[in-house]
């Protein structure tokens, strides 16, 4: 989904790099709450995984393959903030050093892949934990439903700007069509990849997933008789690497 | 590590752009891009300035054409839509080769076709002609926020470690009998990125605290101080100059 320059016309594509500036200004203050003095080095370092986990290709029918946007997984991983950012960082360095997307097709791109996919995805995140109970397989599933959701999403503001400012007369019915249609399938491979990851990272380090803050129990303290040497005292954040693939 | 990596594009060499501080080279690009967007798409010359004005660029920078071709092929999806273009477009048609294809819809191909190629080969012969830390410092220069430009250094620092690991992890499954055949597959992928995930997020909690114990303060000291001068704002300023020049006369004079 990267634009390429002239896609978009210019009036357009600058109006975007004002949005997507000011998306990426707020998020270095939100960043700066959401991770303090860590941020350079934890966004960093979250902003590379983004980048190998795009290079990370899953087969979805014969013979074709898709990869993860990531900005669903991102917010839930590391918080809405970070995750704008590291969206952002990657585009820019797909722009700007390897060429992929336009320069003044940025605001558009980080407008698209970056903010939106982040906030809509987020967003319904945030709504499903906070209506499910409280428990992992919930997480999971809202991780599911906000990234099912955020690709279609970011393909309908894409629609939006094109419709506003886009270059070639081809109908906007076929566009919508042709976009959102592509992307329901996208979001599902997205989506199943999403739920997935945020459910392995839980069962490894549940305190590493910023969307399940409010998850952990507080552990309690007992009172004289220890307890029986059978009963395993349950502690919320015990790692357990039973369930996961440690390559 | 510090000492700037050597990145897929970066071709080294020693000539006046190569020399030139990034600062002014990232602005040039910039302006020189928006000039050619800006450009109606029905002045053919006017494109035909700008790949001009770019071959001069290469020339100077001793970037070989082949060179830029070859990596020009990240634009082949919108080169595929571009071409799909004219059978989609609505509008009065034309004959092109026997067959009826929308004259807007051409006219889209080629509006897609040479401003997204001008930008490809713009930013592949900044790229080719700046090694990434330098293009870092030009944008700290600019006036990006300070943290943004600490985050892409990391990422940049840590993108070929993290690779890596991805790789190392490829190779751990397929050694175990792993094919990414269809969707049940699906499962082992996710794992192997959350697996993936931890191993980063740990890796920057490690870095930043051994930045912590080497006195890390929230600000990067700088060791090198890219100033540009007066003189060097202006030989960039060539290239964007020369490009709304005719942009301007596209604009005024017509086809």
């Amino acid at each position: 989904m990267h634009v390429p320059d002239g896609f978009i016309s210019a009036p357009v594509s600058v109006a975007a790099g004002v949005v997507a500036a000011t998306g990426v200004a707020v998020s270095l203050r939100g960043a700066r709450r959401e991770l303090d003095e860590r941020a350079a080095p934890l966004a960093g370092l979250v902003a590379a995984f983004i980048f190998a986990v795009q290079m990370l290709n899953f087969p979805v029918a014969s013979g074709t393959s898709g990869h993860l946007l990531g900005g669903t997984l991102a917010a839930v991983l590391v918080g809405p903030f970070t995750a704008v950012l590291c969206m952002s960082v990657v585009l820019l360095m797909q722009g700007v050093f390897f060429a992929d997307g336009g320069l003044t097709a940025l605001g558009v791109n980080i407008t698209v892949m970056g903010i939106t996919t982040t906030l809509v995805g987020y967003g319904l995140f945030k709504v499903l934990v906070a209506a499910l109970p409280r428990t992992r397989r919930s997480v999971s599933g809202a991780a599911f439903v906000g990234a099912l959701v955020s690709v279609p999403a970011a393909a309908c503001v894409f629609t939006l700007i094109y419709a506003v400012g886009g270059t070639t007369d081809v109908a906007l019915a076929k566009v919508a069509g042709a976009m959102i249609g592509v992307h329901v399938l996208i979001g599902i491979g997205e989506a199943l990849i999403t739920a997935a990851t945020v459910s392995s990272v839980l069962a490894v380090r549940p305190d590493l997933v910023h969307g399940a803050r409010g998850l952990a129990r507080t552990l309690e303290l007992r009172d004289g008789a220890l307890p029986t040497a059978s009963a395993a005292p349950t502690a919320p954040a015990a790692p357990t690497a039973s369930s996961t693939t440690q390559a | 590590m510090g000492a700037g990596h050597a990145h897929d594009l970066y071709r080294h060499a020693d000539t006046p752009l190569h020399r030139l501080p990034p600062q002014c080279k990232l602005v040039a690009v910039l302006l020189f891009v928006l000039a050619v967007v800006a450009t109606p798409r029905d002045r053919f010359w006017a494109f035909g300035v700008y790949a001009l004005l770019l071959a001069a660029v290469a020339a100077v920078g001793r970037v070989p054409a082949g060179y830029v071709l070859r990596r020009v092929v990240v634009e082949i999806p919108f080169v595929v839509f571009a071409f799909a273009l004219p059978f989609l477009a609505s509008g009065p048609t034309v004959d092109v080769l026997g067959v009826d294809v929308s004259r807007d819809g051409l006219y889209g191909a080629w509006n897609i076709l040479a401003k997204g190629t001008l930008g490809v080969v713009a930013s592949i012969l900044l790229a080719a002609t700046t090694p990434l830390r330098d293009l870092l410092l030009g944008m700290e220069r600019l006036r990006m926020p300070q943290l943004l430009v600490q985050i892409m250094q990391f990422m940049l620092r840590y993108s070929e470690v993290i690779s890596g690991e991805t790789g190392r992890m490829k190779v751990a499954r397929e050694s175990r009998g792993f094919q990414a055949r269809d969707v049940r597959q699906l499962p082992v992928v996710a794992k192997s990125a959350g697996a993936l995930f931890i191993r980063s997020y740990e890796r920057g909690e490690r870095v930043h605290l051994a930045m912590l114990s080497r006195g890390y303060t929230g600000t990067m000291p700088v060791v090198t101080d890219v100033r540009a001068s007066a003189a060097q704002w202006g030989v960039s300023a060539a290239l964007p100059a020369a490009a709304a020049l005719a942009c301007a006369v596209a604009w005024l004079a017509g086809a």
